[in-house]
């Protein structure tokens, strides 16, 4: 059984389909990308994935069960966590402050402890396991400044800290190097690789940079208009004159592949 | 502990000290005036707790009402004395403000804001209407005062308003505490990013709840203390304009800290009382100061407090 799968997604603004009829399926531990060209439904693909919204029509299914209708913070509690293209964080609060808060999940206390602030022990292990993650993404040094003066690179680390922070399964990043330089590309992407070897994560990756996509993705979902173009290996991707044509013309792309 | 709690702490002690002398060098019409401040300072600091999640109401007052009449009930057909209708009445504001607050959930900001408008009027005409057992547009009468404890008349001004002083204390603490808490900080995380919460797991329909049942007890509560003191409530006590009132004070203080609701309330008692001479332009002065504040100090008067802190830090480093 796949780890995820969409049927028939189907998602309708008005009278704009924004997704139409997609099917996806996704197994456990793989790195899945979603390509294609601005407008095509990839962020509405994750925000109706996790909640944001309803889809029109179509099942969503996640470790066999039926997510599509549930509120965001419940997905999330499943186990599906997303980053946003957006800047999203808690910006008068540090790095170290905004991944406590995504820890919430993790936090057994209940609500004793959250009005009373008690058992000093788990706030220890919210704490370590926070530095952790911080640790992982490269952002020690910076654990103690406020996130509005992060650099925009450090900006995008740090919302995927916070997605790990609350320990999902399944994470879909919403273009994770956009605005990174060479150095810092190379870095989320090694470090994406060993969120899914070593804490065997499933990943959804939304991303426009190519050398990314075919260098990390297991496979690749094209998408235009809403509709599913192509499904595969990124080598059979590269190969598809569909895809090719979606994507400005054929040369600027076959470039882009190194080709 | 460190500089800033000392000095708080030291100023919190020196504030209830000067509370606890101040009724016997005023009048009794002053003491009056302090009761029902005491019981303001309830109101707006529970209205503060709701707004922390990003909600602003205009049902607050209605819920100091729920309170009121609660306890103005049990008191006169079950004869419960005030130490058990009191914190009843805060429990049924409560439970008036869970059963309202599920529909407003699905409202938010502005949308939030008209249907909490909505939602109080409507529980304010169910008392206009219902003279069983509401006494309708006239309200209740002959609520029983708050009685004697030994040789304590809390009929008198001095008795009912240290114990206004004490209950009040008790409550603002509790919120102090649920303020600084994880819940108090999950509260404010909503406001700041109500989307990204949910992402990360944060039940954010839950916590806007709770903020506003938490909220509703409080409010309950003051109403209790209201309408013991003055034995008579009406309907018209807990509409719109007193609830631009409510608005009024935490503009004029700032919501951002804790305290500055607080300050709002004191400085426009204040006002209030030195412009009592000149009644009939009282909405016009308190419109033209609401206007004021929003154009020039939005922040409301916390806002100087720490423009002045920013300032005194910058002639030290200089």
């Amino acid at each position: 059984m796949a780890m995820f799968e969409a049927k028939e997604l189907t998602k309708y603004f008005g009278g704009l389909a924004a997704l139409s009829d997609l099917d996806l399926e996704v197994e456990a531990e793989e790195i899945r990308g979603i390509i294609g060209p601005n407008g095509a439904g990839k962020t509405t693909l994750f925000n109706v994935i996790s909640g944001v919204y309803r889809p029109t029509s179509g099942e969503i299914i996640y470790q066999g069960k039926e997510i599509s209708g549930l509120i965001t913070s419940k997905i999330a509690e499943m186990g599906v966590v997303r980053t946003f293209q957006r800047t999203a964080l808690f910006h008068k609060l540090t790095v170290m402050g905004n991944v406590l808060v995504a820890r919430h999940l993790q936090d057994k206390g209940g609500l004793f402890r959250a009005i009373f602030g008690t058992n000093r022990r788990i706030d220890i292990e919210h704490e370590e396991k926070a530095l952790e993650i911080i640790d992982f993404m490269g952002l020690s040094d910076l654990k103690n400044e406020l996130a509005d003066n992060l650099p925009h690179g450090h900006q995008r680390s740090l919302g995927v800290a916070m997605a790990l922070a609350a320990e999902p399964k399944m994470i879909m990043l919403d273009e994770p190097v956009t605005g990174m330089n060479p150095t810092e590309t190379k870095h989320m992407t090694d470090l994406i690789r060993k969120v899914r070897d070593e804490w065997k994560m499933t990943i959804l990756l939304v991303e426009h940079d190519m050398k990314v996509v075919m260098g990390l993705c297991d496979k690749i979902t094209v998408l235009n208009f809403g509709k599913k173009l192509a499904d595969g290996l990124p080598e059979e991707i590269q190969e598809n004159s569909d895809v090719i044509e979606a994507y400005l013309g054929g040369e600027e792309v076959a470039e882009l592949l190194g080709e | 502990m460190s500089k800033h709690k000392v000095l708080s702490i030291i100023g919190v002690a020196a504030l209830l000290a000067v509370m606890s002398v101040l009724p016997f060098f005023a009048r009794e019409y002053y003491v009056e005036i302090l009761i029902i401040f005491l019981i303001n300072i309830i109101l707006v600091t529970s209205y503060r707790l709701i707004a922390t999640t990003g909600d602003w109401t205009l049902c607050h007052v209605v819920l100091m009402g729920a309170g009121a009449y609660a306890s103005a009930l049990m008191a006169k057909h079950f004869g419960w004395p005030f130490w058990m209708t009191m914190p009843l009445a805060g429990a049924a504001a409560g439970l008036v403000g869970l059963g309202i607050v599920y529909p407003l959930l699905r409202t938010v900001g502005f949308g939030f804001f008209i249907a909490s408008l909505a939602v109080g009027e409507f529980i304010r005409l169910v008392w206009i209407k219902f003279h069983t057992p509401f006494g309708g547009p006239r309200g209740m009468i002959n609520i029983p005062y708050v009685g004697e404890l030994g040789p304590i008349d809390f009929y008198e001004a001095i008795p009912y308003y240290f114990m206004t002083l004490m209950i009040t204390s008790g409550c603002v603490f509790i919120m102090y505490r649920i303020d600084r808490s994880r819940i108090g900080n999950t509260f404010k995380v909503i406001y700041e990013d109500d989307i990204l919460a949910e992402s990360i797991g944060i039940r954010v329909g839950r916590y806007r709840s709770f903020a506003f049942v938490l909220g509703s007890f409080f409010a309950g509560i003051a109403g209790a203390l209201l309408a013991h003191r003055l034995s008579a409530i009406d309907p018209h006590q807990f509409g719109l304009d007193e609830m631009v009132y409510l608005l009024v004070w935490v503009v004029v203080g700032g919501t951002a800290t804790f305290a500055g609701p607080v300050i709002g309330v004191a400085v426009m008692t204040f006002l209030f009382e030195w412009t009592r001479p000149l009644l009939a332009w009282r909405p016009l002065f308190f419109g033209a100061i609401l206007i004021g504040f929003l154009i020039f100090l939005p922040g409301g008067l916390e806002s100087l407090i720490s423009k002045f802190a920013f300032w005194n830090k910058k002639q030290k480093t200089t």
